[in-house]
C-alpha cells in the first residue's frame, strides 16, 4: 500500500554555484536590468508606430494612473520617491508639449527619453536581488527548522528534537516526472508550472527545487507578499522577481514581460503560477493568465532566431500540482469567490497571511499536526505542449519526432507574428490545465467533501448554489450508510479515470472505504474554526461550513463526477 | 518531375489534395498563379491529369501536376488545400498525418461534421452526443495531424459556375491571420473576392448546417408552395442555424456573414445541389432509401441531420427544422403534416439573438 515517494536528497545538478543562470544574473544585474529596459522601450516604440501622439498618449495614461494607484493604493513596499519621481515626469510631459516651434523628431526624442526612464524604474523595481548567501540561510533554515519541529511532534519527548527519524519529505511528498525534470534543467530551460492554491505555494515549490537539486528559479511573486518583512526575505532570496498588480498600464506590463522573456533566454529556469492568483473557488485553474506564459514562447522563438536550435536553446514547459488536504486561506477566498460570482459589488482583498506572527503560527500547527501535502510534477513538454522526450525533442501524439522550430516558420523563415504567438500561448494555456487535470492528485478529503456536497446538492435540486450555501447547517445530516455508499460510487469512477490516465490518486485511498472515509473527515480542512465535514455523536455526517465544503469539493470539478448524481 | 524546378523556380508549390469538382476548380484557380500540385488517391486518376490534363473529364490547367505520393505533395508544398468528402477525410488526414509538420498551412474547403467516439461506438449506438464528440474539419486536421495554422474556405461557391469563370466570393477562416492572408493572395483574382475571418468554427458550422436548411428548401419546392414559403424557410433558417451554431461554438456573426447567409441563400435556390434534390424527392413521395440508392455520393446534409438530431439529445435547445426532418427522413413521419407541424410552431419572435 505505501507508495514509494522520493526520500532521498539528490545531488545538486550543478554543483558549483557560480554556474548557476540565477548567480550569473545576479552577477550581471546592472547590464541586464539595463537590457531590459532598452528592449522594454523598443517594444513600446514599435507598439505606438514611433508616433509621437500616440506615444504621448501612452505616457500620459501611465501617469495619470500611476498618481492614482499612489493616491488611493499606497503600500509599505512602495519607495518614497514616487511622488516626486512622477512629478517630474509629468513636468517633462508639459515642457515637450507646450514648447512652440518643436519637430516631430525632436517630439519623439523628449518623449523617448522619458519613456526610457520609466521602463529604466520599472526594470529596475521588477529585478531580483538574489542573494547566494541568503539563499543558502533560507534552505537551511526551511529545512533543518522544519524538520526539527516534526519530530519533535512525531517522536514524543523533548530530546526527540535531535531526532532525524522523520524529515520534511515524509511530510510533503514529490511524486511524478522528478527525472526528467532534473535531467531536462541540465540541458535546456525550464519553466514550471503549477496550481496555486496557497500562499505557502511558493516557500513550498522553492524548497522542493532545492530537494530535486536544481539550482534555483526565478519567479515573478506579487509586490504585496513584499510588505511583510518574513515573505519578503525568503522572495528575495528564492530569486523572486517582483509584480506589481496595480499597475495594469502598458508600459509596466511590456518591462514586465521582457524582464520575463530575457531571463528565460538567459537561461533562468523560471516558475509563473499560471493561474496569476490563488484559485479563488478551490477549483483547479481553468483560465490561465497568458502574459507571462506568452513571453516564455517569444524566448523559445528568439532563441532559433539565434540559431539556437539545439537543446540548450530550447524550453521546456512542466506543469506541477499542489494537493493538500488543507488550505489555509479557504475561508477567504470562498468566500472572495462567492461575492464574485454572486455579483456583489463589494469585494474587499483581504489575507490571513497578514502579518509574521499567524504565518507562524500555522506552520507550527502543520508540522506538529499530521496534514500531508504532495506535490506531482507532469511531464515535460515544449512550448506548444507537445511531450518531449530523454533527449527533449518534441513528439506529436503518435510518437513521431517533431521539430518545435517548425512552428515559427513561414517559407522556410522563422518570422516573428504576434497574432500567431498569440493563439500559441492560448494553446499552450489549454494544455497546461489538460496536464493539470491528469497530475491532479486526489486524496481522501476531496472525496468525502465533494460526496457530500454532491448529495446535499441533489437532496436540494430547486436550489442554485447561493442559496444552498446558505442552508442552515444544522439542517444537513447525512446518513453513514448512505453516504459511504455514495463515496464508494465516486471512488470507482476515480479509479476507472486513474486507469485511463485522467487523474492520479493518492495511495491512502487504496485502504478499505471507512478507513478512506475517517481518513478524509480528519483531514479535510482540519485547522478551520469552522470544519467543513465532519461526524455528529450518531455516526451521520454533518458540516460546519457549507462554503468550505463547497472550496474542498470544487477540487474534484471538471471531470464529469457530478453526472454520478 | 523535372518540370518542378524548370517552371518558375521562384514559387513554391501548393498543394491541392482532392479532384471533386470543388477540388479541381481550385486548382485551377490558384494555377493562374502558381504552380500547383493535386494528390489523388487513385494512380489511373494521376496519369490521367499528367497525359491529358483532365481530372475525371473535368478540364485541368496543363500546368498543374498530379501525385498519388502523399509524402511528395508534403515534401513539395507548404500550403495545402484539402478538398476531400467529409465521409474520407479522417482517412485523409490519417494517411497524411506521417508527412506534415507544423510548418505546414492546410486550408479545407469540406462542408461535414466528424465524429470523435470510442471504439466500436456508432451514432446508432450511442444516441446522444455532446459537443466533445462532434469535430469540425478543421478539428479533425488538428487532431489528426501536427498541423495547428489550419484555415477553412466556405461560401456560396458552386463549382459549376466557377469553372465558367463567373463572378464569386469566398470566407476564409482561420485563427491565424497569416493563413487568412496567405489564402488571400492565392485565390483572389477580378473574379474572385476573399474575405477574411477570425472564427473558423463558426464559418465551417455555417456551411454544415446550410445543408439542412436546403434538404428543407428542396422539400419547399418539390410539394410547389411558391417563393413566400422559401423566403419564410431562409430566415427562419438561418435564426435555426443561428442557435444551433452558437450551442456548437460559432458566432452569430458568421451565420449572417457570406459563409452562412450567402450560401444558404445559393443552397436553397440551386437545384442541382444533392441536398435539394434530396428535400425535391422527399416531397415527391420517395423514402430515403429510395433516394439513397440512386444517389452516386450521400447529400451531406442527411448525415449533418443526424448528428445533430444526436446533439440535440444533450444540450438544452430545440431546433424544430432539423428535428421534423429527422423524423421525416429517419420515422417515416409524412412530410406535409411535418410542414403542419412546422407551420404552428410557436416562433412568435422573429429575430431574438441580436
Amino acid at each position: 500500500m505505501e507508495e514509494k515517494y522520493l526520500k532521498h536528497k539528490y545531488d545538486p545538478i550543478i554543483p558549483s554555484k557560480n554556474e548557476w543562470p540565477v548567480v550569473k544574473l545576479a552577477r550581471e544585474r546592472k547590464e541586464f536590468v539595463k537590457k531590459v529596459s532598452d528592449l522594454a522601450e523598443e517594444r513600446i516604440l514599435n507598439l505606438t508606430d514611433k508616433n509621437p501622439d500616440i506615444l504621448k498618449e501612452e505616457l500620459e495614461t501611465t501617469l495619470y494612473r500611476e498618481k492614482l494607484r499612489i493616491k488611493q493604493n499606497p503600500w509599505v513596499v512602495d519607495p518614497d520617491d514616487e511622488g516626486s519621481f512622477w512629478g517630474e515626469v509629468k513636468d517633462s510631459l508639459l515642457h515637450i508639449t507646450t514648447a512652440t516651434g518643436t519637430t516631430k523628431k525632436k517630439k519623439l526624442e523628449g518623449y523617448q527619453s522619458i519613456l526610457n526612464k520609466i521602463t529604466s524604474r520599472y526594470a529596475e523595481e521588477i529585478a531580483s536581488n538574489f542573494k547566494h548567501t541568503h539563499y543558502k540561510f533560507t534552505r537551511s533554515v526551511v529545512t533543518y527548522g522544519f524538520s526539527r519541529l516534526l519530530n519533535a511532534a512525531r517522536v514524543k519527548g523533548f530530546k526527540s528534537i535531535f531526532s532525524n527519524q522523520y524529515t520534511l519529505q515524509d511530510k510533503i511528498q514529490i511524486t511524478g516526472e522528478t527525472d526528467q525534470l532534473r535531467d531536462l534543467a541540465t540541458k535546456g530551460t525550464v519553466v514550471m508550472v503549477p496550481t496555486h492554491f496557497s500562499n505557502l505555494d511558493s516557500i513550498l515549490i522553492g524548497w522542493i527545487i532545492s530537494v530535486l537539486g536544481l539550482p534555483p528559479f526565478i519567479y515573478g511573486a506579487g509586490l504585496n507578499l513584499f510588505n511583510i518583512s518574513i515573505f519578503a526575505y525568503f522572495m528575495n532570496s528564492l530569486g523572486a522577481y517582483k509584480v506589481d498588480r496595480r499597475k495594469k498600464n502598458l508600459i509596466y506590463l511590456e518591462t514586465l514581460k521582457t524582464y520575463s522573456k530575457e531571463a528565460i533566454q538567459f537561461g533562468c529556469h523560471s516558475l509563473f503560477f499560471p493561474g496569476g492568483t490563488r484559485s479563488r473557488s478551490g477549483m483547479i485553474e481553468s483560465k490561465l493568465k497568458l502574459g507571462l506564459l506568452s513571453t516564455a514562447i517569444e524566448a523559445q522563438r528568439a532563441n532559433f532566431q539565434n540559431g539556437l536550435d539545439d537543446i540548450s536553446g530550447k524550453i521546456f514547459i512542466v506543469p506541477v500540482t499542489i494537493n493538500y488536504h488543507f488550505v489555509l486561506e479557504a475561508p477567504s477566498l470562498i468566500r472572495d469567490h462567492l461575492s464574485i460570482t454572486g455579483q456583489e459589488r463589494y469585494y474587499k482583498e483581504n489575507d490571513e497571511f497578514s502579518n509574521s506572527y499567524k504565518i507562524s503560527k500555522f506552520l507550527l500547527k502543520f508540522f506538529t499536526k499530521g496534514s500531508d501535502i504532495s506535490v506531482s510534477v507532469g511531464k515535460a513538454m515544449d512550448v506548444l505542449g507537445n511531450y518531449v522526450d530523454e533527449n527533449g525533442d518534441s513528439l506529436d501524439k503518435k510518437g513521431r519526432k517533431i521539430h518545435t522550430r517548425d512552428y515559427f516558420l513561414s517559407e522556410g523563415e522563422i518570422t516573428v507574428d504576434h497574432q500567431r504567438e498569440e493563439e500559441y500561448t492560448n494553446m499552450l494555456g489549454k494544455r497546461i490545465v489538460e496536464e493539470f487535470h491528469k497530475i491532479n492528485r486526489v486524496f481522501s478529503s476531496h472525496l468525502v467533501a465533494f460526496t457530500a456536497f454532491e448529495m446535499i446538492k441533489s437532496a436540494n435540486r430547486k436550489l442554485d448554489l447561493f442559496d444552498l450555501i446558505r442552508l442552515p447547517e444544522e439542517d444537513i445530516s447525512i446518513p453513514y450508510d448512505e453516504f459511504k455508499a455514495n463515496c464508494n460510487k465516486v471512488l470507482d469512477r476515480i479509479i476507472q479515470l486513474t486507469e485511463n490516465g485522467k487523474i492520479n490518486m493518492a495511495p491512502h485511498l487504496h485502504n478499505d472505504m471507512d478507513t478512506i472515509i475517517k481518513h478524509g473527515l480528519d483531514n479535510v480542512g482540519m485547522y478551520h474554526a469552522k470544519r467543513p465535514l465532519i461526524m455528529d455523536a450518531k455516526g451521520d455526517i454533518v458540516t460546519e461550513d457549507m462554503s468550505l465544503l463547497y472550496f474542498y469539493h470544487n477540487r474534484l470539478t471538471g471531470y464529469g463526477l457530478e453526472k454520478l448524481f | 518531375m523535372d518540370s518542378k524546378n524548370s517552371s518558375e523556380p521562384q514559387k513554391k508549390w501548393i498543394g491541392v489534395l482532392g479532384v471533386g469538382s470543388f477540388g479541381t476548380a481550385i486548382a485551377n484557380m490558384l494555377a493562374e498563379k502558381s504552380p500547383v500540385m493535386v494528390y489523388a488517391r487513385k494512380e489511373d486518376v494521376v496519369n490521367e491529369i499528367n497525359t491529358n490534363h483532365t481530372a475525371q473529364g473535368k478540364a485541368l490547367n496543363p500546368k498543374i501536376i498530379g501525385t498519388h505520393n502523399p509524402e511528395e505533395i508534403c515534401k513539395s508544398c507548404d500550403i495545402l488545400f484539402m478538398m476531400i468528402s467529409s465521409s474520407g477525410f479522417q482517412d485523409v488526414a490519417k494517411t497524411f498525418a506521417p508527412y506534415l509538420h507544423p510548418y505546414h498551412l492546410v486550408i479545407h474547403g469540406t462542408k461535414g461534421l466528424c465524429l470523435n467516439l470510442g471504439k466500436g461506438e456508432t451514432l446508432d449506438s450511442v444516441q446522444k452526443i455532446q459537443r466533445s464528440q462532434i469535430l469540425t474539419m478543421s478539428e479533425v486536421i488538428m487532431q489528426e495531424t501536427v498541423v495547428v495554422r489550419v484555415g477553412c474556405l466556405a461560401g456560396p461557391n458552386l463549382s459549376k459556375e466557377l469553372i465558367k469563370g463567373q463572378p464569386a466570393a469566398t470566407v476564409i477562416a482561420s485563427k491565424y491571420n497569416e493563413v487568412i492572408l496567405e489564402g488571400q493572395s492565392l485565390l483572389r483574382s477580378e473574379k474572385f473576392q476573399v474575405y477574411g475571418n477570425s472564427d473558423i468554427v463558426g464559418v465551417e458550422l455555417s456551411g454544415v448546417l446550410k445543408n439542412i436548411i436546403a434538404i428543407a428548401s428542396g422539400a419547399l419546392a418539390g410539394l410547389e408552395l411558391g417563393e413566400n414559403a422559401k423566403g419564410l424557410l431562409i430566415s427562419r433558417g438561418m435564426v435555426e442555424m443561428v442557435h444551433l451554431s452558437n450551442a456548437l461554438g460559432g458566432s452569430v456573426k458568421s451565420v449572417i456573414g457570406l459563409a452562412g447567409i450567402g450560401d444558404l441563400v445559393t443552397t436553397c435556390n440551386s437545384v442541382d445541389s444533392r441536398n435539394f434534390t434530396v428535400g425535391f424527392r422527399l416531397a415527391k413521395g420517395e423514402t430515403l432509401d429510395q433516394i439513397m440508392a440512386d444517389m452516386e455520393e450521400v447529400a451531406e446534409g442527411i448525415n449533418t441531420i443526424r448528428v445533430i438530431k444526436a446533439f440535440l439529445e444533450t444540450a438544452d435547445l430545440r431546433a424544430p427544422i432539423t428535428e421534423y426532418l429527422y423524423r421525416v427522413l429517419f420515422e417515416e413521419f409524412d412530410i406535409k403534416e411535418a410542414l403542419q407541424f412546422l407551420m404552428k410552431y410557436p416562433f412568435n419572435v422573429d429575430i431574438d439573438f441580436v
